[in-house]
């Protein structure tokens, strides 16, 4: 039974795509059969970071238009043969999306695929409802910090009342996912905790990604950092995200690449 | 900075983590379903005293005071003086 997951926000640039890519890869990597969406419409990013921007030939709005099969838009991930993206238009109009065409796109791949990840643009407008509005599951990307807080809360609300379940009176699974998460300066009283976050949007955390510069390094390279690096802190948090999300009891750690002063003085990496 | 105010220093967290209760509070409940909520009530208190006396838009102060136990909601609306005898 595939499953449908929206990865939003509300607030642009707090991780959305750097978290559907990883996560994707990671639940690819476990052998679930995955296709990650961009609805960025007019703002594609989702090619770029998973690698894929030169072999971008048809997009989401000509599939939802009839104008391209989805197995021609469909590009299948080089590294993981079971991971596949959909990519964004960069030219069109964000009103091409339609509601029956999103929905007739997410039933054929309901068909091919065991993961629909759909990661949602930033705001509140249309991208972005038609990401969450045919979701099982949604993943609400927040930063410890008062303006990603604060626009997380409003996504919530929309995940409960503007989504196909929430009216048809089911309610929407929802997680939270706390990226670029400094555990020192938080114990030092210098950023929001996780438990500070948890309690002010009260919904279950699924991972805690730390800040690593893994992640900027990752999409210099078009790699999702679950593939790029799988051993660094935020790897491992994606990959310990991804089991929760199959299911899975998986002990709650911040991954650390902290390394030991010996580590420090003599350690040296390429890349 | 100095030394003392390095001493001094409050942790900001603690701040964020309370001004977002507030905010979210408000956000959530009053303000949740209708984000223009003090709009309206300028908008409808001005139409009950324009019943009475002419007001012009400028002469209206709205206020909002949002705390975590009590909300105030200040109106200032200023009344033309009476029109001099023979001004009409």
């Amino acid at each position: 039974m595939a499953k449908v997951l929206v990865v939003t926000s509300g607030k642009g640039g707090v991780g959305k795509t750097t978290s559907s890519a990883a996560l994707g890869a990671a639940l690819a990597h476990g052998g679930d059969k995955v296709v990650v969406i961009d609805f960025d419409v007019g703002l594609r990013n989702l090619d770029l970071v998973m690698g894929a921007e030169r072999r971008v030939v048809f997009d989401l709005i000509n599939v939802v238009q009839g104008d391209a099969k989805l197995s021609q838009a469909l590009i299948r991930d080089k590294r993981l043969e079971n991971l596949s993206l959909l990519p964004a238009s960069q030219t069109r109009d964000k009103d091409a999306l339609t509601e029956e065409g999103v929905a007739r796109v997410l039933n054929d791949l309901r068909e091919r695929f065991d993961w629909i990840i759909c990661d949602s643009p930033a705001g509140i407008e249309r991208g972005a409802t038609m990401a969450m509005r045919h979701a099982d599951v949604a993943v609400v990307v927040t930063n410890p910090e008062v303006s990603s807080v604060r626009d997380s809360d409003r996504i919530i609300g929309l995940l409960d009342s503007k989504t196909e379940k929430a009216e048809k009176g089911d309610r929407i699974e929802k997680h939270l996912l706390l990226t670029r998460y400094d555990p020192a300066r938080a114990e030092r009283g210098e950023m929001l905790k996780v438990d500070d976050v948890l309690e002010i949007l009260s919904i279950p955390l699924i991972g805690i990604i730390p800040e690593s510069e893994e992640v900027l390094r990752a999409s210099n390279m078009g790699s999702p950092v679950t593939l790029n690096n799988p051993s660094s802190a935020p790897g491992r948090a994606y990959f310990d995200a991804a089991r929760r999300l199959k299911g899975e009891t998986v002990e709650l750690t911040i991954p650390s690449d902290k390394k030991s002063l010996l580590g420090k003085l003599f350690g040296r990496r390429a890349a | 900075m100095s030394l003392m105010s390095f001493f001094n220093r409050r942790t900001s967290a603690p701040v964020a983590r309370e001004r977002l209760q507030i905010l979210l509070a408000h956000e959530r409940g009053v303000l949740g379903g209708k984000p223009d909520l003090v709009a309206q009530l300028r908008e409808e208190i001005l139409a009950v005293v324009r019943r009475h006396v002419m007001v012009e838009h400028q002469n209206v102060q709205v206020k909002m005071n949002r705390d975590a136990d009590i909300s105030t909601l200040e109106i200032e609306v200023e009344i033309p003086g009476p029109t001099p005898v023979g001004a009409r």
